[in-house]
């Protein structure tokens, strides 16, 4: 099992610092900081282009800043593949669906396990012993943690395909889930959901975070402001690769630069309801 | 009765009725089965027998006393079977509310009923619990079994199900011969359950049932279609409904035939199938439903395979008319109806999971002739039955080989039913409820020397079958002065599969019409197929397009009404009739007076000559909130 790690509540999990990341010309990021503490609901938000997605790629390994270091639990992951730091225990879900929509919605999670599985090719064939006792407990981890938490009962064998947004998003949660992580990486997880789904993912979001069983530290890149000002414990305000402020809620809420930066004139902080 | 022989007496309750048979099948049988984590989890007679038996002792510790009324809300599952066979044994009542219930539903029965406990599933439960809490000062316990997001609740009143066992466990070390003397105390005659009813009209009102009308109930249901211990019964239908209490505690208990309850309610289709059930009761819009898949599955199926079908649905019709009509089936029309058993029927059937099923009932609104006729057709044993809440569960039912669609059947053993001069049907029975809980008014309205007045009116056919023409009140008089029912007609409408819910209008005015609901999911694939765009039900609802389809349904079945019932015109609502709106009862009946006002302006247009009406009015969503909406509908003329 990945969880615990010998980290405590409110230590740093994870630490960006000064990363930089070019496009060319663009600065997608400039020397951007970030300290995530274990057991947050760390939100990054910021306008379109602010290098939100950039970020995220960054921290689970997609890209490779061409300067600065990540931090993950104290151990340099700057030069790790995503796969490496996958089974240090981050895992994430795209902006833009990235399920494999021929797969069934039980076989996409499966794959999320994919770490935790040691049998090899032989093993794997007999399904005796070990191997046997490792997918009964997989199975079990997905059943009951998985698949009862996001209430995907009736969806279990559809093609994932085949499903209205609002459920591949839940399943696309469910996958990463399945990795059983101590940081996760929510990149739009509510874009385009209706406000019933936004209320169910939002739940899951908080069950995720506070239940005893899972306590997984969330990095959250969100434009629902509601929701973001609603959840999280701090939140991060980027504007075209810069960083405007880290703080709390009310305090980000508060500051003038990030509200011309962001926000307008408008009180878009407002929840939704 | 199917094989058990135990004999229903005066002296008899079902928290004996359960302690006999869980001693008799202890840990050899299952007693009912849940599915969990995507596996059927089986728990045996004895299984059932400690976690009741725990239940009600921790409930007795926190202070339960004989004759309190528990009341439960939840879906189907073990748990709430444990509950109520729980409170029961304490010489409790049960009160049982609908899982979607509102809040003011909640909290009038809640504090009507004098309820003390409260079992609730999960949180979305106990937070109606906890809302109404402060109103109801008679509840005090609130238990809930699903601890999913009960982590930031701590108050001293709540307390897990898991915990009562506790409490129950330690009360029955201290006190080993407590349950059983529980058990043996009190007789039939005590109330068991407290069951509010529907009301299509007023407030609901609970009507109190004793353990010998709901055992006797069971065994002269069974005297009628054995059922046996081997049988299995899936458990999916609201126990807030009499009809699944009569199944599952009335028969099932009596029985012993094992209870499955469904993953969860969007399962239970699926999980139907996978338990193949030998019996099953339902109201009609469950069958309607089957109907409506297996027409959407044809429309979209290949030309080979719908022309199977068509051959299997031709023969099984012809065959099953003639057996409606009591003829002989010829031999060369038997055989093709083997043929399209094999190719067709029997496999549709296994889709449904309707392949183990020997009968199945339909009752608590009236079905049309035209669903009746598709289950015959496929070789179902669907039947008719006839009863209410105040007789706990139902007083007629159809018998093998004696179906007519258009009645209702014969009444069963130890019952009596007659029609007044007013043509009101009334019955008598052991099972016949002993009144209103709080409410001598509506007792002696309803109850008259022994006899139900059902309300409903009908007549006994030559063949001493019943025929339940409607509700008085909703029985409509066309323009010719002739009595018609508006249910007839919606029930038609309905067999379109393109139709959600249909409202006739007729009653003493010129010419009948009708307010359509389309349904979502199939008009939506209809209309994607045809390329049309569209972004809600209101907007596709108000397609020129899809007024043109909805009144080639309609046509459908104006075809064979006298002229004076045909229907000559029709809005398409703008959203589907809901529970939530109060436009239908919680169990899907249309609540005419309550419609007929809201929707007084379409009323009003539908008989005037304009061409559209104007909309502006609010919607209700479940969790209360509430929209607002303006809009024009337009009304479609019917030329017949």
């Amino acid at each position: 099992m990945v969880q615990g790690g010998g980290l405590k509540e409110g230590e740093t999990i994870l630490r960006i610092e000064d990363v930089h990341m070019y496009f060319g010309k663009v600065a997608a990021l400039a020397g951007v900081n970030l300290n995530v503490r274990k057991g947050e609901i760390h939100s990054i938000i910021g306008p379109n282009g602010a290098g939100k997605t950039v970020m995220m790629n960054c921290i689970n390994g997609l890209y490779k800043p061409q300067k600065g270091e990540i931090y993950f639990k104290g151990e340099r992951v700057t030069h790790l593949k995503p796969y490496a730091r996958a089974e240090r225990g981050i895992s994430r879900t795209f902006q833009k669906l990235e399920l494999f929509g021929g797969m069934s919605v039980l076989d996409n999670i499966r794959l999320g396990r994919h770490i935790h599985l040691k049998s090899g090719i032989l093993a794997g064939s007999v399904y005796v012993g070990k191997t046997r006792q490792e997918e009964i407990a997989s199975r079990k981890f997905i059943e009951e943690e998985i698949i009862d938490l996001l209430e995907i009962e009736s969806i279990r064998d559809k093609p994932a395909h085949m499903l209205p947004y609002g459920l591949q998003k839940r399943v696309e949660l469910g996958r990463a889930l399945a990795l059983n992580p101590e940081l996760i990486l929510l990149d739009e997880p509510l874009a385009g959901l209706n406000l019933e789904e936004v209320e169910d993912m939002a739940r899951f979001i908080l069950d995720i975070n506070e239940e005893e069983r899972w306590k997984v530290t969330c990095v959250l890149v969100e434009h629902d402001m509601g929701v973001v000002m609603d959840i999280s414990h701090r939140v991060n305000v980027l504007n075209f690769g810069n960083q405007i402020m880290d703080g709390p809620p009310e305090e980000v809420q508060g500051n003038p630069e990030v509200i011309k930066a962001y926000l307008g004139e408008e009180d878009l902080y407002s929840t939704r309801r | 009765m199917g094989g058990n022989g135990m004999e229903i007496t005066k002296e008899l309750t079902i928290p004996r009725l359960f302690v006999t048979q869980c001693r008799k099948y202890g840990d050899r049988k299952v007693a009912m089965r849940e599915k969990e984590f995507g596996i059927w989890i089986p728990f045996t007679w004895q299984d059932y027998y400690d976690n009741v038996k725990y239940l009600s002792l921790g409930m007795v510790s926190l202070g339960l006393k004989r004759g309190d009324k528990v009341a439960m809300i939840g879906d189907n599952r073990p748990e709430g079977l444990w509950a109520e066979m729980a409170a029961l044994c304490a010489g409790g009542v049960a009160v049982w509310l609908f899982q979607d219930c509102m809040m003011e539903e909640v909290k009038y029965i809640i504090d009507h009923s004098d309820s003390r406990f409260f079992f609730g599933e999960t949180q979305e439960e106990v937070d109606k619990a906890l809302s109404i809490k402060d109103e109801c000062p008679k509840l005090k316990t609130i238990v809930w079994d699903d601890p999913k997001g009960m982590r930031n609740y701590h108050q001293e009143y709540l307390i897990s199900i898991k915990r009562v066992q506790e409490l129950g466990k330690a009360l029955d070390q201290k006190e080993p011969d407590l349950f059983e003397k529980m058990v043996n105390e009190g007789t039939g005659d005590d109330v068991c359950l407290l069951f509010y009813t529907s009301g299509t009209t007023a407030l609901p009102k609970g009507a109190l049932l004793t353990h010998w009308n709901m055992l006797t109930m069971g065994r002269n249901l069974m005297a009628v279609d054995p059922c046996y211990d081997t049988d299995d019964f899936v458990s999916y239908l609201p126990f807030a409904w009499i009809g699944e209490q009569m199944m599952s505690i009335s028969c099932g208990l009596q029985i012993g035939y094992t209870l499955n309850f469904p993953e969860e309610p969007e399962t239970a289709q699926e999980n139907i199938r996978e338990i193949g059930p030998h019996v099953m009761f339902a109201p009609p819009r469950l069958y309607e439903g089957m109907t409506r898949q297996v027409q959407v599955k044809y429309i979209d199926s290949t030309w080979i395979k719908r022309k199977v079908y068509e051959f299997a649905t031709y023969v099984g019709y012809k065959a099953a008319n003639l057996r409606f009509e009591k003829k002989p089936v010829p031999l060369g029309l038997r055989f093709l109806n083997w043929v399209a058993s094999i190719t067709m029927q029997k496999k549709l059937k296994d889709h449904l999971g309707l392949s183990r099923l020997r009968h199945c009932y339909t009752g608590g609104a009236a079905m049309g002739p035209d669903h009746f006729r598709f289950f015959h057709a496929l070789g179902v044993n669907l039947k008719q039955i006839y009863g209410q809440t105040e007789i706990a569960g139902i007083s007629i039912v159809h018998r093998d080989g004696d179906v007519k669609f258009d009645t209702v059947g014969t009444p069963i053993p130890e019952t009596e039913v007659k029609i007044t001069e007013e043509g009101e049907i009334i019955s008598r029975s052991p099972s016949v409820f002993i009144g209103y809980y709080k409410n001598e008014e509506a007792t002696q309205k309803t109850l008259v020397d022994g006899w139900l007045y059902s309300g409903d009116r009908g007549f006994i056919d030559e063949d001493g079958h019943l025929v339940v023409f409607d509700r008085s009140k909703d029985v409509m008089t066309l323009s010719d002065g002739r009595p018609f029912s508006p249910q007839y007609l919606e029930t038609r409408l309905k067999f379109s599969p393109f139709i959600g819910e249909a409202w006739a209008i007729g009653d003493k005015r010129e010419y009948v019409t009708a307010v359509m609901c389309i349904d979502y999911a199939v008009v939506g694939k209809w209309a994607d197929d045809k390329k049309l765009n569209y972004t809600s039900y209101m907007e596709l609802s108000q397609k020129p397009e899809v007024y043109d389809l909805v009144q080639k349904q309609i046509e459908e079945a104006n075809r064979d009404l006298p002229a004076v019932a045909k229907i000559r015109k029709f809005v398409n609502l703008y959203k589907v009739f809901d529970a939530d709106d109060e436009e239908l009862t919680r169990t899907s009946k249309l609540k005419r007076a309550f419609v007929e006002n809201r929707y007084k302006d379409i009323v009003n247009g539908l008989y005037s000559g304009a061409d559209t009406v104007h909309m502006d009015t609010k919607i209700t969503y479940e969790d209360g909130r509430e929209q607002r909406i303006k809009t024009d509908l337009h009304i479609q003329k019917i030329n017949v």
